[in-house]
């Protein structure tokens, strides 16, 4: 007999999800995570077809600093988790690039080498540069009041070429933004900071190693976890959450409620927004990704030791919903056997590019027009991806290629059940988590801290913040 | 429980917490934070932890008696005292 009353019932069982309900249940809180998918993870989940291991969502973790560094995103969540660095198992990349119409510019782990970069290739830029690094540096981590400046603004003050601004604020963006063409400068400082202050690395198993990681602690803390069984409404009395009706139809109450699926999806549940009506909107941003697995690891043709490969091929970097199905203009390339695994290798080689697509342009495809434009939009997204890749034939290619796969925005909402498929989330973000009711909280995507670490530091916060601190 | 066994059981409490931290040279007279790299987050779960491990119950208004480990030793004792 299943218990029906808990301290804390959160819902998802993504990066937040997990990370909330580890801080919980360790400080005593009687906790249920409900999912409503068969595998946790969320956004950052995993799945295997044709025998073979597959993450969705990560190319490769963020914030990545070396042992002894102190006082960052990751030692930060490490320590509010009780993890252990050595049990992530993070290897780092080797170099990532990013490469726009005649410039490239270079970064990897250690920031000297793009500051070097942007100095060489934009000497004008020089002084605007080191400006914009120092207040970088200077403005405040992650804080729960809403942002009030416009990044290309604030850049714009300090860097007068707007191609550096764009060559910037594109993997920034990938990496990731809800908001279309601009974003906050408070975010555009964290990711930053994230990307090029730190660094990415990636486990050798790749996201599963995060999560068994994460479930081990919360189980070992006393949290109890449900899958396959989502929620399917939220009851609402008197200002506050009353009870949850789960999707078979049984009913859960708990003392708070805290929601990772995000506010617009939080909002169904409810049966109205859960922010104000201006601010309901759900995300415009979604993305397919192509994933082509190969024999070999692609630097054995020439592809070389870049690890992440933002493109552009146009003037100015447009990070908009596309009209067309997919913009192949730019997007990201994500080569996984280039992180420095050390002895481990990926046991094959794997290729995946992901570009901006238009969720209402896949919906409501026949399943055969719908796979049809998979394959058309597959070898589309990946010749433009090559034409940033030294050239390889494709006689030399097709032999090696042993699998491919593939997702579109209307996959992610399927297994994550985000709306539009935005990755994202929505543009307008709950930055201290609160609702309409008193004891409904959201984090995750919609409390704006965003990819793993951030999911992580944002279950993380709204524990400490709206539960643990106030007992 | 004497100011020594108490400030022992905090340095417990902050191996935990912080393990990367190298506690072996912390000075009990000096402020903690002006000799580890510990936070509020990191002092909200000291805080937490004492209730958690030993029912010890910090209000807000006190948490900066946790300051320095002899602080620390001051403020908790009676209160360990109080449990027994």
């Amino acid at each position: 007999m299943k218990d029906s009353h808990y301290d804390v019932a959160i819902i998802g069982a993504g990066m937040s999800g997990l990370a909330a309900g580890i801080r919980l249940a360790h400080f005593g809180r009687k906790v249920c995570i409900f999912e409503r998918h068969n595998a946790p993870g969320g956004l950052n989940s995993f799945y295997s077809l044709g025998g073979r291991k597959f993450d969705v969502g990560l190319h490769a973790m963020t914030n990545y600093v070396p042992a002894g560094v102190r006082g960052t995103p990751l030692g930060k969540l490490l320590r509010q988790l009780r993890i252990e660095r050595e049990e992530f198992a993070l290897c780092p990349q080797k170099q990532s690039r990013i490469a726009f119409p005649g410039r490239a510019l270079r970064f990897t782990n250690d920031f000297a080498v793009l500051d070097a970069d942007v100095a060489a290739r934009f000497p004008r830029q020089a002084d605007g540069w080191r400006r914009l690094v120092q207040l970088v540096r200077e403005t405040e981590a992650a804080t729960l009041q809403a942002p009030t400046a416009s990044a290309r603004e604030v850049i714009a003050r300090h860097l007068t070429d707007p191609v550096l601004a764009d060559m910037l604020l594109c993997p920034v963006m990938y990496y990731g933004s809800a908001q279309e063409r601009d974003m906050d400068f408070e975010q555009f400082a964290i990711m930053f900071r994230a990307l090029y202050l730190e660094g990415f690395a990636r486990p050798v198993e790749g996201v599963r190693r995060i999560i068994r990681v994460l479930l081990e602690k919360f189980r070992q803390a006393g949290g109890e976890r449900r899958m396959k069984c989502g929620v399917a409404r939220i009851i609402e009395r008197d200002g506050r959450a009353a009870a949850l009706v789960l999707d078979d139809g049984g009913e859960v109450t708990a003392g708070h409620v805290l929601s990772s699926i995000g506010h617009p999806e939080t909002g169904r549940l409810c049966g109205h927004p859960v922010v104000p009506a201006a601010q309901a909107a759900p995300g415009r941003l979604s993305f397919v990704e192509t994933i082509a697995v190969y024999r070999d690891a692609p630097a054995t043709w020439g592809w070389g030791d870049d690890t992440i490969v933002f493109f552009n091929d146009s003037d100015r970097f447009d990070y908009a919903q596309p009209d067309a199905r997919v913009d192949p203009r730019s997007g990201v390339i994500c080569l996984p056997n280039n992180f420095q695994f050390g002895d481990g290798s990926l046991p094959e080689g794997l290729f995946r590019v992901t570009c901006l697509a238009n969720y209402e342009r896949w919906g409501g495809l026949s399943a055969d027009d719908y796979q049809a434009e998979k394959r058309c939009w597959f070898e589309t997204v990946q010749r433009s991806a090559r034409r940033f890749l030294p050239p390889v034939s494709d006689e030399t290619l097709a032999p090696r290629l042993v699998a491919t796969d593939m997702f579109t925005p209307c996959t992610v909402e399927k297994f994550t059940g985000h709306i539009n498929g935005a990755i994202y989330g929505a543009p307008h973000k709950v930055r201290d988590g609160r609702t309409h009711l008193k004891n409904l909280y959201l984090c995750g995507t919609d409390q704006g801290f965003l990819g793993i670490i951030g999911a992580l530091l944002s279950g993380i916060s709204m524990a400490n913040y709206h539960i643990l601190q106030r007992s | 429980m004497t100011k020594d066994e108490c400030k022992k059981l905090v340095i417990d409490i902050i191996a935990d917490i912080a393990p990367d931290e190298d506690l072996s040279g912390v000075k009990p007279e000096v402020r903690l934070r002006d000799q580890l790299q510990l936070d509020s987050m990191d002092f909200l779960d000291i805080v937490m932890e004492l209730r958690k491990r030993y029912g010890i119950e910090v209000p807000e208004a006190d948490y900066m008696q946790l300051a320095s480990l002899d602080s620390c030793a001051e403020y908790l004792t009676p209160k360990f005292q109080a449990k027994v």
